[in-house]
């Protein structure tokens, strides 16, 4: 078991002709993960490293019988590639576009919100179930399959911590990066809730930075609901208020989103918060008695 | 990205937002004539820096006439303007708008920012005009009104009555209310504003409303559809690093520490920073070379880290996913031979192609700290940067 993604999983990519679709197509294929077909608008009929290209989401869906998408579309036409996948009845969409203006975030969501449709990111590393498929950028030969799940609003942070997991012999059951930026499709919470009714999770790592109170939010909502160990570090505890630190949604704003403050919520929520980058493996480890 | 407050009162105006009448120069004559212009009654003369609190700072001036106009803007032109939002050194003050003078009857707040929680725009009012809106939210809550837009339908006309009624205006107020605020929300959808923030809102004695001061900020994602906004970014309100950083698409940020960083990711990036501190160390700098970074790039952001010459040690941090670790070895070796770092560097690498990275470090024949984890990496560089 694990979340979201595993061998059944059926992923198109759109984007696939581009330099980066190409690449990480090729990636998730190796790593495992059954890779239907792909989408670019005007190569429709065509094939591209052996996989059939559609016009359309709608069309790949219905002749390949994709059932998630990875998004490598340009900023400018990502917003309209998710919603082209949500329209199309695609269940898991992972953009990983960075650069997205917020306004179209914020209507892809106004219209999607409530339909059948998840989307992890945008600006996200993706998505990994360790030792069965991939959607996304994540670096699949520093996974192990294992017992922890990762969820991460950062990209190399998160290979970080899963490198920290397989070499203390933890391993990985799923990881997802969330992304950065101010509005995502899928928060901490969300991502929890499909850690509780994992079994084969047996405690949670979680990834937050400044800016935002999504994780004050996963705090109150871990106290009241969530019963597995979960060990969490916060990035930016020594980022200057005022300034974006590299992510769109990474700022200290009028005194609030420090990581003190998130840092304080997370620890009444019964997390065990580690100051240290370096200390998220061993701190697992010792939270799940291993 | 941000903008002097005659800017975002140029582009309000556009939408129909009332705004005082004035004009920005560039030096004490024309501080005059533009005095003149207005009647050369009671004119405002205030200073076009980014940061708040200018007025404490002595960069807002209420002055008579055209003589004094021109005094006060002499003064103001050219001083480093020093206020809580500047850090001790502050901010060259490059040209002032000259505005008519205003009988003020209140002074209210709004603002509009999108909203992470409810994923909708939310226009704030408040009835303490003139002070942080903070300030307001911490002390006074009661008196902060909030109206969350609905993206699909736009600011609704009894969204913006409520919100009057609120404030306490009356009368005609409330249709100029009603006016102004959709004026502003047109205006943050019509430019991808990320903030609009008029403190103070202000009713005039004779019972007019005007956007006396105008704060807005934009999403960068967004500034490529709006050339007309890009262009007004003002480099000289910039740190010239930042601004060199940027032309190679690194993310580059000068702090005030003495350990220079250089990290993939911006969750690593201040992950690092952090760790650094923890050792014992101030980071000099946030500095995310990006996912897929080049030997180019890679010797280009050693340039820029070794342009503050506060920095005595480096830190070199990078987990290879899509950027492999023999590149970054061969950037390093390549910048550290050309632009002979005359500080030590230490360097932890992982993930793709770490041997072969590590391997060509060895046999550059330079003099490289490695480390095989951030804390190890930390402990080393705080130690050689002492």
């Amino acid at each position: 078991m694990s979340v979201l993604i595993d061998r059944r999983t059926r992923l198109l990519v759109q984007g696939i002709t581009g330099r980066e679709g190409t690449f990480h197509a090729r990636q998730a294929a190796a790593y495992g993960t059954t890779v239907v077909g792909g989408v670019t608008p005007g190569k429709g009929g065509t094939t591209h490293e052996g996989w059939p290209v559609f016009n359309t989401v709608a069309d790949c869906v219905r002749e390949t019988g994709a059932n998630a998408s990875v998004i490598f579309v340009p900023p400018a036409g990502a917003a309209d590639a998710i919603l082209e996948a949500a329209d199309a009845g695609v269940p898991l969409v992972v953009c990983i576009t960075e650069g997205i203006p917020v306004l179209d975030m914020m209507r892809v969501f106004a219209a999607i919100r409530g339909g059948r449709t998840r989307v992890i990111g945008p600006n996200c590393p993706g998505l990994i179930t360790a030792g069965e498929a991939k959607a996304g950028i994540i670096p699949g030969h520093i996974c192990r399959k294992g017992r922890v799940g990762i969820v991460s609003k950062s990209g190399t942070l998160t290979y970080e911590a899963i490198h920290q997991l397989t070499r203390n012999g933890l391993g990985q059951t799923t990881c997802i990066g969330i992304g950065g930026d101010p509005l995502i499709g899928t928060s901490f919470i969300d991502a929890l809730s499909l850690f509780a009714a994992d079994p084969e999770t047996e405690a949670v790592v979680m990834i937050g930075e400044i800016g935002g109170n999504a994780e004050q939010d996963a705090a109150v909502w871990i106290r009241e609901h969530f019963t597995k160990p979960v060990v969490g570090f916060i990035a930016g505890q020594t980022a200057p208020p005022g300034r974006r630190m590299g992510h769109a949604g990474a700022i200290i704003a009028g005194g609030k989103g420090t990581a003190a403050e998130k840092m304080a919520a997370l620890e009444q929520g019964g997390v065990r918060v580690v100051k240290s980058p370096a200390d998220i493996g061993a701190a697992t480890k010792d939270v799940l008695g291993a | 990205m941000k903008i002097h407050e005659y800017q975002a009162k140029a582009i309000l105006a556009r939408y129909g937002v009332p705004v005082p009448q004035g004009e920005v120069v560039l030096d004490a004559d024309g501080a005059r004539a533009a005095a003149e212009k207005l009647g050369a009654g009671t004119v405002v003369v205030k200073a076009q820096i980014h940061a708040g609190g200018r007025g404490k700072g002595g960069g807002v001036k209420v002055v008579k006439g055209s003589q004094e106009a021109r005094a006060a803007a002499e003064k103001m032109i050219g001083m480093d303007l020093v206020t809580y939002q500047t850090g001790p050194r502050g901010q060259k003050v490059q040209r002032v708008l000259v505005e008519q003078g205003l009988r003020i009857a209140r002074e209210l707040y709004l603002g509009l920012v999108l909203d992470r929680t409810t994923e909708r725009p939310v226009m704030m009012v408040s009835s303490e005009g003139g002070v942080e809106i903070e300030k307001v939210a911490e002390e006074h809550p009661d008196r902060i009104f909030k109206a969350f837009i609905h993206p699909a339908i736009g600011l609704s006309a009894y969204q913006t009555r409520q919100l009057a009624f609120a404030l306490g205006l009356e009368g005609a107020q409330i249709g100029q209310a009603s006016k102004l605020m959709t004026a502003i929300y047109d205006a943050f959808k019509g430019t991808d504003a990320s903030l609009v923030e008029i403190n103070p809102l202000i009713v005039t004695e004779d019972g007019n409303l005007l956007a006396l001061d105008a704060k807005m900020n934009f999403d960068d994602n967004a500034l490529y559809r709006h050339p007309d906004i890009k262009e007004m970014r003002d480099f000289a309100e910039e740190d010239p690093l930042e601004i060199d950083a940027s032309k190679f698409s690194l993310n580059y940020i000068k702090l005030d520490g003495t350990i220079g960083c250089m990290v993939n990711g911006a969750g690593l990036a201040m992950a690092t920073m952090d760790i650094i501190k923890l050792a014992g160390g101030e980071p000099a700098n946030f500095l995310d070379v990006g996912g897929g970074a080049n030997a180019e790039q890679i010797k280009n952001a050693f340039r820029i880290l070794m342009a503050d010459t506060a920095v005595r040690a480096v830190l070199i941090n990078i987990f290879g996913g899509i950027l492999r670790c023999d590149v970054l070895a061969e950037g390093v070796i390549a910048a550290v031979k050309e632009l002979g770092v005359p500080v030590p560097i230490v360097i932890r690498m992982e993930g793709t192609n770490v041997e072969k990275g590590k391997e060509m470090l060895r046999e550059s024949g330079l003099n490289f700290t490695t480390a095989d984890d951030m804390n190890e990496a930390a402990q080393k560089v705080v130690a050689l940067g002492k």
